[in-house]
């Protein structure tokens, strides 16, 4: 294996630059292409953040004037979650399936190429729209009409971008299917599959399913602000209401596109440093589905205070407590999976305790939210904006960073620097709760969330909220730092099972893992599998 | 932030805090370091304040129980202190119980708030209604009707921003927020004040008609509970039934464009014997005023023109 893996690294050696970057239809260094993207947009969102944060230190306007204001938390909302959270999982997924079940590259090599490159002229696309003559849209990431009508012709730009985004997840997500159904070694069956691959398959689906209402939606926009339709125009017998609908029936699954490849993470990472295998697997895989399935039937709880029919109003709370259910069956069963095993505290197994943490707060308050007449006092407030922070950036980003320190070096052949990546974690861990805790108490004494100055009772939290999230922002730099040490300068090789009780095919190749990572079908044993033997 | 703004701030917690203590029974206008919800003045918004609590506690249960597994988990069974990893990997019974348990403690939260919503959207009998639109940037009240009759007299009520907020509020305006002060209640009301509150009477049931004429707005005054988006071409409705008389005060909440952090909602509540002399008031100021006007306008016809 290791003579081929060399003949491989040697035959890569004589693509070029631009070559192997541009042209490449290899999933790993396609992945590193997404990875790197979402990488520098999680910078690019977050200094968005910091002049929200910024300007949010204390009440009264110091920086900037509202309208930009509006345009940045419009643009942090799309930037994190169709440039960071999205791609970055994309990203993951092209690295690891191919060597977590056994394949020499994706289904659809070609594919992949396009559905990476759309990404960059979109988001030059939309964060091109700053510059344009009245500035980004600033209706939020909602883009909710009328408001987002009264903005400049740079609403064009960003209907545009976010086609071009739903396209590249879409063949992202066609490709994923076609590898995880079509090329996975022989005799490993779907239900032998480790749980990031189920995510990603289930997710998949998801994608496909629900970009094509986005892109009904804004398209509909795009025709009522340019051909002269109505849909949303009220003085013309439209409904700005149905936008909504239409939008959150986006929206909600969105919400676990962003988050079911994190379960999959962590249902990796838990069992590893557990020695121990994932508890209850095939409920970890049904619970998913079920997820995944509730998903597409929650999406009004968004909408509770529109003014909806009563029974509408009940349907929704019932069925977005019932998703609180198999979420439950997936946290229990991390921690239980924890349960008498022999547990070691490596950086991914600290940021993914971080996350069981972070998350279940976030799904805590999510419970709280799905009761109607709660929700009335929490709707649009600083609570919900603390709770989608707790469960994008605890649970998604997390989650992303804990693979990150799992898979890194598998990919680079290189260790990183176990006490950076330690204070990394312990600065991150610390301050995103300083960040975003309080905004709960915000949120209760009645702050609207998208208000760029308040009343001076809420001043004290969110300076707090403030100090933390320069902390966090500041830390992330950390992390910067750890990757390209790890993959440049690092000395210490990673070996090929770089965690003792690492299971699963990734960890049967070499470190750094050849161009091609199985040329020849791996034989599956079943008592190596990631997630422990099932047929008993 | 210079450091006496940074001391008056401290001063101005510590003192709000001490207000806090002393009256608790105070209109609830947020507070520096408040951490919960209000419990208001409906009998809506306590029972939503109730529900809100028994939701909390039972998160917070939860909490404890997962979290305190996981943190038992950590400590006892780290491989440092010699913990050999047992191989089971499912349990069917356990995994039932936590599958039932869940739903059924959910069926236990689900069920006052159906109850609950049911009883929010109950606007019958309402004995006053009041219409509210939504404009980029104010509110907008006209009185509909009061005890069974129409109110025509009553002339609309346009509620913006203060205008000591608005000079505060500008870039760079060198006016701290910390000196717009209610001078009647000594609170700082900087971006909650308007130039006219809407007026209602206590102990009545009031609708709330809720519409816009631009974009989304949301009409909120969290002490009632009462809040809907204001959608233009929707009429919402919303009521309130508040007993205690004050002034309480609200928040546009759905993002409306560039001043939708300074269109805030102030009601003010008056017993009913006040509010029905104001009423009388404002009627035949309204006459008087529309008198006054005919007979301005009057002589103004035949004036020349110049030249």
């Amino acid at each position: 294996m290791s003579s081929t893996a060399q003949a491989i690294h040697h035959e890569e050696h004589h693509q070029g630059f631009f070559e192997r970057w541009f042209m490449s239809t290899n999933h790993k260094d396609i992945g590193t292409l997404y990875l790197s993207f979402s990488f520098l947009m999680l910078f690019v969102g977050g200094s968005f953040a910091m002049l929200i944060r910024g300007e949010l230190f204390e009440p009264g306007l110091q920086l900037i004037q509202p309208y930009f204001f509006n345009e940045l938390t419009a643009m942090h909302g799309l930037v994190m979650i169709f440039g960071v959270i999205m791609p970055s999982f994309v990203g993951l997924a092209n690295w690891m399936i191919p060597m977590q079940i056994g394949a020499p590259d994706m289904a659809l090599p070609r594919l992949n190429n396009l559905s990476f490159w759309i990404l960059p002229f979109a988001f030059v696309l939309l964060l091109s729209t700053f510059f344009m003559p009245g500035g980004a849209p600033a209706a939020g990431w909602t883009m909710y009409p009328p408001l987002v009508l009264q903005g400049g012709d740079s609403f064009a730009f960003m209907i545009f971008a976010i086609h071009l985004m739903g396209i590249s997840s879409i063949l992202g997500s066609i490709n994923i299917i076609a590898t995880i159904l079509n090329l996975r070694a022989p005799g490993l069956d779907l239900l032998k599959m480790p749980m990031f691959c189920w995510s990603w398959l289930i997710t998949s689906f998801l994608v496909i399913a629900v970009m094509p209402v986005l892109a009904g939606a804004v398209t509909m926009m795009l025709f009522d602000r340019f051909f002269g339709t109505n849909f949303f125009n009220a003085a013309a017998g439209g409904d700005p209401v149905m936008y909504q609908h239409v939008f959150w029936f986006f929206g909600h699954p969105e919400v676990y596109i962003m988050i079911l490849p994190a379960f999959g993470i962590i249902s990796e990472i838990v069992p590893t440093f557990s020695r121990k295998p994932l508890f209850g697997y095939k409920a970890m895989v049904y619970a998913i589905a079920c997820i995944a399935f509730l998903s597409f039937i929650v999406w009004s709880h968004h909408m509770f205070t529109v003014g909806l029919p009563l029974g509408a109003e009940v349907f929704f709370m019932f069925s977005t407590m019932l998703i609180a259910v198999p979420t439950g069956v997936k946290i229990f069963n991390w921690v239980t999976t924890m349960w008498r095993g022999s547990l070691s505290f490596e950086v991914p197994m600290l940021w993914a305790i971080a996350f069981i943490v972070l998350f279940s707060i976030g799904g805590f308050s999510g419970v709280m939210m799905a009761l109607v007449p709660a929700d009335f006092q929490y709707n649009q407030t600083y609570f919900i904006v603390a709770h989608f922070h707790y469960v994008l950036v605890g649970g998604a980003l997390f989650a992303i960073i804990a693979g990150v320190y799992y898979w890194l070096p598998k990919w680079s052949g290189n260790m990183y620097s176990e006490f950076w990546a330690k204070l990394h974690f312990w600065s991150s861990a610390i301050s995103v709760n300083v960040l975003f805790f309080p905004q709960h108490f915000l949120g209760l004494a009645g702050m609207p969330r998208r208000i760029p100055d308040y009343n001076v009772a809420f001043a004290d939290w969110n300076m707090v909220s403030s100090i933390g999230g320069f902390w966090f922002g500041a830390t992330q730099l950390i992390f910067v730092g750890v990757v390209i040490h790890c993959i440049y300068f690092s000395k210490q090789k990673a070996a090929s099972r770089v965690w003792e009780h690492a299971y699963g095919l990734e960890w049967t190749l070499p470190s750094p893992a050849p161009h091609h990572s199985f040329t020849v079908p791996p034989v599956i044993d079943d008592t190596k599998l990631a997630h422990g033997d099932i047929s008993h | 932030m210079s450091s006496s703004n940074c001391k008056r701030r401290i001063v101005g917690a510590g003192a709000a805090f001490g207000a806090l203590l002393v009256s608790m029974a105070a209109a609830a206008d947020p507070r520096p370091w408040q951490l919960n919800l209000d419990k208001g003045v409906t009998p809506i918004s306590q029972q939503i304040w109730n529900l809100h609590m028994a939701a909390l506690w039972v998160c917070v249960a939860l909490g404890i129980l997962v979290f305190g597994a996981m943190f038992i988990a950590i400590f006892r069974f780290r491989r440092s202190k010699g913990a050999v990893a047992a191989t089971w990997s499912h349990n069917t019974l356990l995994e039932l119980g936590w599958t039932i348990v869940p739903v059924l403690i959910l069926i236990g939260l689900a069920a006052p708030a159906t109850i609950l919503t049911r009883e929010m959207y109950n606007a019958t009998g309402s004995q006053m209604t009041v219409k509210v639109t939504g404009y980029q940037w104010l509110w907008r009240y006209d009185y509909v009707s009061y005890d069974g009759k129409p109110i025509t007299k009553v002339p609309t009520i346009y509620s913006r921003l203060a205008w000591d907020s608005n000079a505060a509020r500008q870039l760079d305006s060198g006016i701290s927020p910390y000196s717009v002060v209610d001078k009647q209640t000594g609170f700082h009301d900087y971006l909650l004040d308007v130039t006219h509150p809407l007026v209602i009477p206590a102990g009545v049931k009031v609708r709330f008609l809720i519409t816009a004429d631009d974009v989304i707005h949301g009409w909120w005054v969290p002490d009632f509970a009462a809040k809907r988006d204001a959608i233009p071409g929707i009429m919402n409705d919303a009521w309130a039934k508040v007993d205690k008389p004050g002034i309480y005060r609200g928040q546009c909440y759905v993002l409306c464009g560039q001043d939708h952090s300074a269109m805030p909602i102030v009601v003010k509540v008056l017993p009913k014997d006040q509010f029905n002399a104001w009423l009388a008031e404002q009627e035949n100021a309204a006459t008087l005023d529309k008198a006054a006007r005919t007979a301005q306008a009057a002589p103004q016809k035949p004036a020349p023109a110049k030249g």
